[in-house]
C-alpha cells in the first residue's frame, strides 16, 4: 500500500481541486479523502505538488519494431514516465508496420516484459500504410488496439477514409487522421510563408492540414464514425473540428506542445525545427491556443518522434520530421499555457488526462477502485532540460537547454513508482 | 568599424561596410585582369577546396581562376565525380576533405542552408557559393560591383528583377545587398514565383504585375534564369514566359535611357530575354563575368589570406612594381 499525503489532488473528471490523501492498494486506487491514515502503508509526501490521474499521450511513436537504433519500446516508456506519462499510445508506423494482430501482439508482449507505462498500440488502417485495402482492423482490436491510423500519412483517399469509418463505427474504434494533402505538400519541409522564403526553404501551406481535415469532418458526418485529428496545428483544422463540434459529431483533436510554443519564424537551418506538420504561423499558433482555452481542442499529445542523430545531422531538406517530446510536454504546457495565464491548472490537468481519456472512450479519475496511475508534478521547481540526459535513445529536441519552472515528480503505473524525480523535495 | 568577416554565407548578414570595403577590394583586381602575366604570389602556398555539389560552370571556373590567379593551390570536388555518389553524408564529405587541410572550402549545394551547415562544423572560412534557392552572395556582390562601376553609385537605384523570383538564390542575396544601400527594388513575374512574402524580405521592396510596369524608370533590370531544376511547380510553357515576361528591346525601352542589363548566366537567349538586349550595349552580363573574377579573388584574398582590413592590396603592388 501506498499513501500519497499533503498534496494538492486536481481531478477534472470530478471537478476536483482540494488538499486531499490518496491510498493506493496493488494495482488499484483504495481510498481518496481528506487527512487519510494507513499505518502499514508506505508514505509518499506530496507537499507542495499537485496530485492529478496518470498522463496519457495519445500520440507516440516508440520505433520498436524495426528501428530500435533510435528507440525502443523500453527507453521510450522510461522517457514517458520521466515525462510524467502514465500511458501511450504508440503510432503503427514501425518496420513491419503494425497491420495485423501479430504485430499487435509482438508490441504489447514487448511492452508487458520491458516497458514502465502502460502501452496501447495504434493499428494501421490500411496494410502497410499503403492507403490500399483495409488492415485487419478487427482481429488487431481483439489484439490491443485502441484506435486506428496510418500515422506519418494521411489516410490516402476519401474513399478509404470513408470504408474505414463505416467499419470502425461498427467496432467502435477511433480513427486517427494525419491530415495532409500530399499534393500541396509536395516535397515541402516548413511551413509556407515569411520565413520559408527567406530561408529558401520549400514550404508547405497551411491548407495542406485543413483541406484533410475538411474531407474528414464531412466524412465523420457521412459515417457517424469517432475521429481524432492528430497533431492539429492550423485554424483552418480548428474551424472544421468547431463545427463539427457544434454538430455533436464525435470528433476530437490534438495539439503538441511544440505547436503551441514554437512558430515558423523559430524555424533556423536546425533540423530539430523540422517537424510534421511543420510549426505554424503565429496566428495559427494564437488560434491552437484559444483552442485549448475554449475546449475545442480534447488533449495535448507530444507526437514524440525520436531519430538517431545521425540521421538528422545532414542537410535541412534531407533531414527526417520529427522531435521527441515526452520529457516537456509538461514544462512546456505549464510554461506557455498556465504561466502565461492562457489557461487554468485544472484545464492543463484535463488536457493530459480526461481529455485524452474521452478521447479514446475511456474514464480517467481518482476514485476507489481505479486502476492506481497517478502523475505528481510540480507547477514550480525550477529545472533545466538537457537532451544528454533523456531517457531516450534520440536526443532531437529544440528545447535542449531550456530553463523551466514546473516539473514531473513522480510517476506512479498499477500502484508502482516508475519514476521519481531526485531533486524531489519529500520533507 | 568594419567587422572582420569569417565566412561569406549570404549577404543577408553583411554589413553595409563590409559590402564597401569588399568591392573597394575589388577594384585593383579588376584592373589586374587587363595584365599580360595575370598571377601573383599572394596565397602561393595556400590551398582553397572547391566542393561543388550540384553541377556548375562558371561559378567553379570563376573560384578555380581567382585562386590560380592569387597563387593558391585548388582541390576540385564535383558532384558527379563524388563519393557522394556513393551515399556519403555531406558532413563526412567536407569532414574528408578538411582533414586534407585546405586553407578554405567554397560550397556549392542544392540544400538550402548547407553553407551554414557546413560552418558550423569546420574550422576553415567557408564561402557559400549558392545554397539550394537561399543565397549567392558572390553573385550579389559581382552584380553590385557592375552597377557601381555603370551608375556610379548603388545608393538609391531603381533595380527591377524578373522572372521566379521565389526559387533564386540570386534574387534573395541581391534584395538583401541592395536593400542595404536604400536601392527601391521591384520584382515582376507570374505570380506563383512572385509571392506577397517577398515584400517583407527587406525594405523598399514592391511586387509589380505587368512587366511593362515593372520596367518604367528602372535603372537596373536584371534577368534571371528560368530555373528547371529548382521548379517544384508545373512548369510553365515557355511560350507563356516569352509573351509576358521575356525582355524584350521594345520593352526595355519603358525602363530608364540608359538602364543597365544584368543575368547571371547561363542565359537561355530567346526565353527570358531577347538575343538583341542580350547583345546590345545596355548589357553588362560580360563584365559581370570579369567582375565576378574581381570580387572573388578580394573574397579568397582576404578570408583564405587572413589579411588585415588595411594590408597594403596586392594587385596595387603588383602594378607598380610593373611601372
Amino acid at each position: 500500500m501506498l499513501l500519497i499525503k499533503n498534496g494538492r489532488v486536481i481531478d477534472p473528471g470530478s471537478r476536483t481541486d482540494a488538499a486531499l490523501d490518496i491510498l493506493l492498494d496493488g494495482e488499484r486506487i483504495a481510498n481518496v479523502g481528506a487527512g487519510l491514515s494507513a499505518p502499514a502503508a508506505e508514505t509518499f509526501d506530496a507537499k507542495g505538488l499537485i496530485v492529478a490521474p496518470g498522463f496519457i499521450d495519445l500520440h507516440c511513436h516508440l520505433r520498436e519494431p524495426g528501428q530500435e537504433i533510435s528507440e525502443t519500446i523500453e527507453t521510450g516508456a522510461r522517457a514517458a514516465a520521466r515525462g510524467g506519462f502514465t500511458a501511450l499510445c504508440c503510432m503503427p508506423n514501425t518496420q513491419p508496420v503494425n497491420d495485423s494482430a501479430s504485430v499487435t501482439r509482438g508490441i504489447v508482449e514487448r511492452a508487458a516484459a520491458s516497458a514502465c507505462v502502460r502501452v496501447w498500440p495504434i493499428g494501421a488502417v490500411s496494410v502497410g500504410s499503403k492507403g490500399e485495402a483495409l488492415a485487419e482492423i478487427a482481429a488487431m482490436k481483439d489484439a490491443g488496439i485502441v484506435g486506428v491510423s496510418d500515422d506519418g500519412k494521411p489516410v490516402a483517399t476519401a474513399r478509404l477514409m470513408r470504408q474505414a469509418m463505416d467499419y470502425c463505427r461498427t467496432l467502435d474504434l477511433l480513427v486517427i487522421d494525419h491530415c495532409e494533402d500530399p499534393s500541396l505538400f509536395a516535397g515541402g519541409v516548413m511551413r509556407e510563408g515569411p520565413t520559408s522564403v527567406r530561408l529558401g526553404l520549400k514550404g508547405i501551406p497551411a491548407q495542406s492540414e485543413s483541406i484533410c481535415a475538411g474531407r474528414d469532418v464531412e466524412l465523420a458526418m457521412l459515417t457517424g464514425a469517432r475521429l481524432h485529428i492528430a497533431h492539429m496545428s492550423t485554424r483552418g483544422s480548428l474551424e472544421f473540428v468547431r463545427s463539427a463540434k457544434r454538430l455533436n459529431l464525435p470528433v476530437t483533436c490534438e495539439v503538441t506542445p511544440h505547436h503551441f510554443t514554437l512558430i515558423d519564424e523559430d524555424v533556423r537551418y536546425d533540423t530539430n525545427y523540422k517537424m510534421n506538420p511543420p510549426l505554424a504561423s503565429r496566428s495559427d499558433r494564437q488560434a491552437l491556443i484559444e483552442g485549448l482555452a475554449d475546449g475545442s481542442v480534447d488533449a495535448i499529445a507530444t507526437d514524440h518522434a525520436p531519430h538517431h542523430p545521425a540521421s538528422k545531422d545532414v542537410e535541412f531538406d534531407r533531414a527526417p520530421f520529427g522531435i521527441t517530446g515526452f520529457e516537456t510536454a509538461l514544462a512546456l504546457g505549464l510554461a506557455e499555457l498556465v504561466h502565461a495565464g492562457k489557461i487554468p491548472l485544472m484545464r492543463l490537468v484535463e488536457l493530459f488526462t480526461t481529455g485524452p481519456a474521452r478521447v479514446l472512450g475511456r474514464e480517467r479519475k481518482l476514485a476507489a477502485g481505479q486502476p492506481a496511475d497517478l502523475t505528481i508534478f510540480s507547477p514550480d521547481h525550477a529545472w533545466t532540460f538537457r537532451a544528454c540526459e533523456s531517457a531516450s535513445k534520440s536526443r532531437n529536441t529544440p528545447f535542449d537547454g531550456r530553463a523551466f519552472r514546473g516539473a514531473p515528480m513522480a510517476t506512479i503505473v498499477a500502484g508502482r513508482v516508475v519514476y521519481r524525480r531526485e531533486a524531489a523535495a519529500t520533507a | 568599424m568594419l567587422e572582420r568577416l569569417q565566412h561569406l554565407l549570404g549577404a543577408e548578414t553583411l554589413t553595409r561596410e563590409q559590402v564597401t570595403f569588399i568591392l573597394d577590394q575589388a577594384k585593383p583586381f579588376q584592373e589586374f585582369q587587363r595584365h599580360p602575366l595575370k598571377k601573383l604570389a599572394t596565397l602561393r602556398g595556400k590551398t582553397v577546396a572547391l566542393a561543388f555539389f550540384e553541377p556548375s560552370t562558371r561559378t567553379r571556373i570563376s573560384f578555380a581562376t581567382a585562386a590560380a590567379r592569387l597563387g593558391a593551390d585548388t582541390m576540385n570536388l564535383q558532384a558527379e565525380a563524388s563519393s557522394l555518389r556513393k551515399g556519403e553524408s555531406l558532413i563526412d564529405t567536407v569532414q574528408t576533405l578538411e582533414a586534407m587541410r585546405p586553407d578554405g572550402i567554397v560550397i556549392r549545394h542544392n540544400a538550402s542552408g548547407a553553407a551554414e551547415f557546413v560552418a558550423q562544423r569546420l574550422a576553415i572560412p567557408v564561402l557559400n557559393a549558392g545554397d539550394g534557392s537561399h543565397e549567392h552572395p558572390t553573385q550579389a556582390l559581382l552584380d553590385a560591383l557592375t552597377i557601381r562601376d555603370r551608375k556610379g553609385r548603388l545608393d538609391g537605384v531603381n533595380v527591377t528583377i524578373l522572372g521566379d523570383i521565389l526559387h533564386s538564390r540570386v534574387a534573395r542575396s541581391n534584395i538583401f545587398l541592395l536593400s542595404k544601400f536604400g536601392a527601391r527594388i521591384t520584382l515582376c513575374g507570374p505570380g506563383m514565383w512572385v509571392p506577397r512574402e517577398l515584400e517583407l524580405l527587406a525594405p523598399n521592396i514592391r511586387r509589380v504585375l505587368r512587366v511593362e510596369d515593372a520596367l518604367a524608370g528602372a535603372d537596373v533590370v536584371m534577368v534571371l534564369r528560368v530555373q528547371t531544376e529548382r521548379i517544384h511547380e508545373p512548369a510553365l510553357a515557355a511560350e507563356e514566359y516569352i509573351l509576358l515576361y521575356q525582355l524584350t528591346a521594345k520593352r526595355l525601352k519603358l525602363a530608364a535611357p540608359d538602364a543597365l542589363v544584368l543575368h547571371p548566366g547561363p542565359m537561355i537567349r530567346g526565353l527570358e530575354i531577347d538575343p538583341a538586349v542580350a547583345d546590345g550595349p545596355q548589357s553588362g552580363v560580360l563584365e559581370q563575368v570579369t567582375n565576378g573574377l574581381a570580387v572573388r579573388m578580394a573574397l579568397l584574398y582576404h578570408l583564405v589570406g587572413g589579411a588585415p582590413a588595411d594590408a597594403p592590396h596586392p594587385a596595387k603592388e603588383r602594378s607598380s612594381a610593373a611601372d
